[in-house]
């Protein structure tokens, strides 16, 4: 599973970031390394990009990039 | 000798605040993810002439991924300041103190400054200082920047590492720390050479940048070695090098955090923000709440609170001048002087003052929705639409800054992460019609359309808006092909605009504002005037038709001719408001010598039908902008060539633009 298929308020656990280059890299130091804990929070009103909670604060990336992460479930609201 | 300290630190985390603060000195602050776009310098207070201290883009690590990131970095190594004042926010200490983990490496003296200590204290979390120094080893200052809160203690800390040498902890372990220390040997003798930090040197090498590969001029003997170790480093790691070098540094973060860093609950500033965006972020509300928040806005700006005021200014200008008049008149001061003073300077000046008010509201509004944090909000609602035209959310802002004036918004795109989505913002946002066109706008109402004023004024703004549209689709699918960056961006939490940083921003826009009056627009009111009351023998003329101008502005007009106004004035107006857009009032009413406003209404019937008022609108929201706003594109394009095709493929749309609307118009007029 990827981050973007997520519904808001899941509780996820990344499992590994795929991808290459300086998009990879900056997903990773933005804290979205594997065992992080990651809250999906909201979808734009436009269905894209998603809003996303980890490390004590507040992330906006789309569904597109999102789809380089697997994550797996931790809690379902 | 000056000593040069560096201000650095994530983006938001209150950098701008801390210089106003530690500097005294006046500079925009903004709670839009990135936006101090130059390097600004202030000397510390009590230290003048000293300690000179540089307000850096934020940035979040140490690998380049937007050009402001790539202005901190360089500075950093090749400026090699004395000392980095490392400042994290503190409610949010992990991802902060990764780039801190990188500045490690750099071999520069450090201190460290935990931000927004205030909002962890208030919802109950804590932090504990001493253990972050003893794990750290360095200096670590709690403060609270927008209360003014431990300042002095950053000045005492800074003056106490100054003239110490760097001493930095080692936090590679694991798998990872093999490699580094096996790298480190290779490298070791050329990155002292080149007087570069050696760790930083080797993290480059694992992350496998070229550049450093070339600039350690490593043979390809070293490079298979190297090339070894990290594949093993990697087989040992069990995933790849640059996630193992990423995760080594979250892992000693996370170590670190969980002994010093006790969160009970989210802030209160983050719940609030949450329940705030339940609204302002909605699915079916975010988008209608935006659009009226701008046309509330734009409402107070240009009628409820605007509107009066210019009167007002406008009567005291009027005042003012008749007062100048009329003491020159008694005194018997030659009529081609009283000419100057009164037709020239005072008309062509005034006419441009009386603005003030409407863009001081309008930067007022503009700076509240920065520093709040809405912008931030807005390129999140609305990049899948500018997605569409090729560009992200994160290029809205250049543009929604570009309403009030585009030279800030066109350096504001710094903070865009690909080239491409820049050089098209760039070009774009002076579609975005600028408050110095107001005037203009102002003018033509008033003369043709007195009673649909709000209706004119949306559908101008409106045009400004679907020629950009348009363009950038044009743009997307001729010159720029390719796709839009990625957009990863960080929500702040909202924070209530503090005064300070308001008054500051606003003060800065006006004094600009007034500079520019009685500098640009002052001149420009001289040598129009002269240019208009004399002819080619440099006779003195009563009728300003018979003038130099007017041979000039008669000679380009019948290029208008399609739009609807040839009229030497109209052309001649459109020319000096290059200069500056407010020019383009302060010259016709220079040119159609009009003392009042009645008069000029009249005047201006007698050279505009409503239509060909209309194109002559349009035209004006649209052509090349001013010459300030023409260096800046110039600057951030880096060639003269390119920011030459854009003003001409920005007069060329206007051109087009305002063409259709005639040549359609007329038909059912
Ligand atoms: N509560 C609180 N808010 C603060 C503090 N310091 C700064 N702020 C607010 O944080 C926001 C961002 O501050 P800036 O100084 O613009 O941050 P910056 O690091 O310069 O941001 P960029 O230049 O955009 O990277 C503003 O709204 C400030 O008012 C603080 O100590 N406490
Ligand atoms: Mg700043």
């Amino acid at each position: 599973m990827t981050l973007d298929q997520m519904s808001p308020q899941t509780l996820v656990q990344i499992v590994a970031v795929n991808g290459k280059g300086l998009l990879r890299r900056r997903l990773l130091e933005m804290g979205l390394t594997p065992h992080t804990f990651v809250k999906i929070r909201k979808v734009a009103p436009m269905g894209d990009p998603i809003e996303v909670y980890l490390r004590s604060y507040v992330l906006t990336l789309r569904k597109e990039d999102a789809s380089l992460i697997e994550v797996k479930v931790v809690e379902h609201d | 000798m000056i000593k040069k300290i560096a201000l650095i630190g994530n983006q938001n985390c209150g950098k701008t605040t801390l210089f106003n603060a530690l500097t005294g000195s006046s500079q925009h602050v903004g709670n839009f993810p990135g936006v101090t776009v130059e390097q600004k310098t202030g000397f510390i207070k009590k230290h003048k002439d000293e300690l000179e201290l540089i307000d850096l883009p934020g940035i979040y690590s140490l690998s380049p991924y937007t050009s402001e990131e790539i202005v901190s970095i360089r500075y950093l190594l090749e400026e090699k300041p004395c000392l980095i004042i490392n400042i994290i926010d503190a409610t949010n200490m992990e991802r902060n103190l990764y780039l801190t983990t990188q500045l490690l490496e750099l071999n520069i003296p450090m201190i460290l400054v935990l931000n927004m200590m205030d909002e962890v204290i208030v919802s109950g979390n804590s932090i504990d200082i001493d253990g972050l120094k003893e794990r750290l080893e360095m200096d670590i200052v709690p403060i609270s920047a927008s209360k003014n809160e431990g300042i002095e203690d950053v000045i005492n800390a800074i003056e106490k590492n100054l003239n110490q040498s760097a001493h930095h902890i080692d936090i590679c372990h694991g798998v990872v720390h093999k490699a580094i220390h096996s790298i480190s040997h290779i490298v070791e003798q050329s990155a002292q050479s080149l007087h570069l930090p050696l760790r930083y040197c080797v993290t480059k090498i694992i992350e496998g940048d070229d550049d450093m590969y070339d600039k350690l001029h490593i043979d390809q003997g070293d490079r298979h070695i190297i090339e070894h170790i990290l594949e093993k480093m990697e087989e040992e790691a069990g995933t790849d090098r640059e996630a193992a070098l990423v995760d080594m540094r979250y892992s000693f973060i996370e170590d670190v955090c969980q002994h010093t860093v006790f969160i009970e609950s989210e802030t209160k500033e983050q719940i609030r923000s949450e329940k705030i965006d339940r609204l302002l972020t909605h699915k079916y509300l975010g988008i209608p709440i935006f659009i009226l928040i701008m046309l509330f806005i734009f409402y107070l700006t240009f009628s409820l609170i605007g509107a009066p005021l210019q009167d007002l200014m406008d009567m005291l200008i009027g005042q003012f001048s008749d007062w100048v008049i009329h003491l020159l008149e008694t005194n018997g001061v030659a009529y081609w002087l009283r000419s100057l003073v009164g037709d020239g300077i005072l008309a062509g000046v005034g006419s441009v003052l009386s603005f003030l008010p409407v863009i001081v509201i309008l930067f007022f509004f503009l700076s509240m929705l920065e520093d709040s944090g809405y912008m931030a909000r807005v390129a999140f609602v609305m990049d899948k639409a500018l997605r569409k035209i090729g560009l992200s959310g994160r290029s809205f802002v250049p543009m929604l800054i570009g309403f009030g004036c585009s030279v800030p918004a066109i350096m504001a795109t710094r903070t865009l992460s690909s080239d491409r989505d820049r050089k098209m913002t760039i070009i774009l946002t002076p579609f975005m019609s600028c408050s110095a066109k107001l005037p203009i706008y102002g003018m033509i109402i008033a003369a043709f359309f007195p009673h649909k004023a709000p209706l004119v004024m949306l559908t101008i703004y409106c045009i400004g808006i679907l020629v950009a549209i348009i363009s950038a689709i044009l743009l997307k699918n001729t010159i720029f092909i390719g796709e839009p960056v990625p957009f990863v961006l960080e929500l702040p939490a909202y924070r209530i605009p503090t005064l300070k940083n308001v008054y500051l921003n606003v003060l800065d826009k006006a004094k600009d504002f007034i500079h520019k009056a009685f500098t640009i627009i002052f001149m420009a009111s001289i040598v129009i005037w002269f240019l208009q009351s004399f002819n080619f023998t440099f006779d003195f003329v009563s009728d300003s038709s018979q003038s130099i101008l007017a041979a000039i502005g008669s000679f380009v007009s019948p290029v208008f001719a399609p739009l609807g106004f040839n009229d030497w004035r109209a052309s001649t107006a459109l020319m000096t408001g290059i200069t500056a857009k407010e020019s383009v009032v302060s010259t016709l009413t220079v040119l159609t010598q009009s003392s009042s406003t009645v008069a000029f209404n009249q005047a201006l019937a007698g050279i505009f039908t409503p239509l060909s008022a209309f194109t002559f609108l349009v035209f004006t929201v649209l052509y090349m902008p001013c010459v300030a706003a023409f260096a800046a594109t110039r600057r951030e394009l880096h060639s003269w060539i390119q920011a030459v095709l854009t003003v001409l493929f920005q007069t060329g749309m206007a051109y087009l633009v305002a063409f259709l609307i005639y040549q359609i118009g007329h038909l059912f007029i």
